[in-house]
């Protein structure tokens, strides 16, 4: 089961959005992401003040089997950055929405937050994802 | 829904997350190949690779055959249940694909090919046998179990008994009978172990034996860490139908003598070897944060000449990215590997990175 938390916002591109309700919002890689890579053993992160444009780039997370390309979710600038990943990325496995978020952005236009998915349209998009590999 | 091996029932009990490759449903891990592989190499894991191609070549023309078809020798296998890893090569030197021949008996032997070449193979190897006294004949109801780690010889005394006692002295690379079972001491691993060629209704007993023994299911994706490790090739990575033995550090299987042994390919491979000038097949390491990964582009300073990784992964007994890449030979130690268009330096290093538990690179 993929577990999908409804207080959080998502993207289609798998990653998850936490609104901290102060202009900030906290990062990661949703659950499902984490299973279908399998064991993380290595993560890019953006650096901190790098100002991030919604959809760009901002990290790269590589499992054993493969690489995977991670993009900002939303406009804004990095506020801090989850230093643990460095070491120790396989908590991203464990406790993706946890202690394996990626960074915190402040965030350019709190408007782009209302544009984020729910936790059921992001679902529906893993059910796509899941179809379309069977 | 793709082709389904007589342990299909068994992986989907054990949870095994499973993935079509090469048209067949097989497991790709049962949770996690980290733990997986870690177990293998401390004590012993369980692998089906039933999807493997079994050929049988039998028949007073058999031996003549098969020192046509494969560039090394089977006049080499002596006794019966001696094994030879062998490429088989197309008239250019490339390698159709990389297989064991096992003797069986006299002018019968057993070929044991990847299962992702098999739409190529199987016309392949009839064509060649046509005109020669040859019977071929794929065997397709059997199943292949692999019993591979420290710990696989006593996992089969303790499942098997009295009946795996021969196992204790049987040498690597030669297989014994037991009962109907074909058993040899190979494996794709670095580790000791078995693989046991069994009839198709006797593998979920002989899968639950072992398991009862401690011995714990892994997937393809161990299998392909472990393999790495051990610098053994994958068909289709490091060799292929336009990739020669000389390309792929597969010179050792390579028998020249006797002159008047005419392989299939053998013209075209001593052209090449006599032209020079080819990239050879090398181990990369890196140790600084990253993974390596199949299609990296390398250079080598000295060279113009543009190197490729043909495998690459995060070793997960040593710690770091390592792989194998197709490079200008001239005895580098250090080269540059272009991930997603950043420079890393990486040591040029001679395969396997691990044997047996333990790095022994250098």
């Amino acid at each position: 089961m993929v577990d999908t938390p409804k207080e959080l916002g998502y993207r289609e591109t798998h990653e998850w959005v936490r609104n901290e309700g102060d202009g900030t919002v906290t990062v990661g890689i949703t659950d499902y992401a984490q299973d279908s890579l399998g064991d993380i053993v290595y993560v890019e992160l953006p650096e901190l003040g790098d100002e991030l444009d919604l959809g760009q780039e901002a990290g790269v997370v590589e499992s054993v089997k493969a690489a995977s390309d991670v993009f900002a979710p939303l406009t804004g600038t990095v506020i801090a950055i989850n230093e643990a990943l460095e070491d120790t990325p396989e908590i991203i496995n464990a406790s993706p929405y946890g202690d394996g978020w990626f960074y915190r952005l402040r965030l350019a236009d709190p408007a782009e937050l209302d544009d984020l998915l729910d936790a059921q349209a992001y679902l529906d998009v893993v059910e796509e994802e899941q179809d379309s590999d069977d | 829904m793709g082709r389904r091996t007589p342990l299909y029932d068994t992986h989907i009990r054990h949870g095994a997350r499973m993935v079509d490759f090469a048209g067949w449903d097989m497991p790709l891990h049962y949770g996690s190949q980290l733990i997986e592989h870690r177990c293998v190499r401390e004590q012993a894991g369980l692998f089906d690779v039933s999807h493997m191609t079994t050929v049988d070549v039998s028949g007073g023309g058999a031996r003549d055959f098969l020192r046509r078809l494969l560039a090394n020798d089977v006049a080499r296998l002596t006794t019966p249940g001696a094994a030879l890893y062998s490429a088989m090569l197309n008239e250019k030197g490339g390698v159709i694909d990389d297989l064991i021949v096992y003797a069986l008996a006299d002018d019968s032997y057993r070929l044991v090919l990847n299962c992702a070449t098999h739409e190529r193979v199987l016309p392949w190897i009839t064509r060649q046998a046509g005109g020669q006294r040859v019977t071929v004949r794929e065997q397709t109801d059997g199943a292949i179990i692999a019993v591979q780690g420290p710990a696989a010889l006593a996992a089969m005394q303790g499942a098997f008994g009295a009946a795996a006692a021969a196992l204790v002295s049987l040498p690597a690379f030669s297989s014994c009978r037991i009962g109907d079972w074909l058993v040899a001491r190979t494996g794709y691993t670095g580790e000791d172990g078995f693989e046991i060629m069994l009839p198709a209704d006797a593998a979920e007993d002989c899968w639950r034996a072992l398991v009862a023994q401690g011995v714990r299911p892994a997937g393809l994706a161990a299998r392909d860490t472990l393999r790495l490790e051990a610098g053994l090739n994958l068909h289709s990575h490091e060799m292929d139908e336009d990739v020669t033995p000389l390309e792929a550090n597969m010179a050792w299987t390579l028998a020249w003598d006797p002159e008047t042994r005419h392989f299939i390919g053998r013209t075209a491979l001593e052209e090449l070897r006599q032209r020079g000038g080819y990239l050879t097949l090398a181990g990369l390491v890196m140790t600084k944060p990253g993974v390596l990964r199949a299609g990296q582009l390398v250079r080598v300073a000295g060279s113009p000449q543009i190197g490729v990784i043909t495998s690459g992964t995060y070793s997960p007994t040593l710690g770091h990215a390592i792989a194998l890449a197709r490079i200008p030979d001239i005895g580098a130690r250090e080269a540059v590997v272009d991930i997603r268009g950043r420079p890393a330096p990486v040591r040029v290093v001679r395969p396997p990175f691990v044997r047996h538990g333990k790095k022994v690179y250098n």
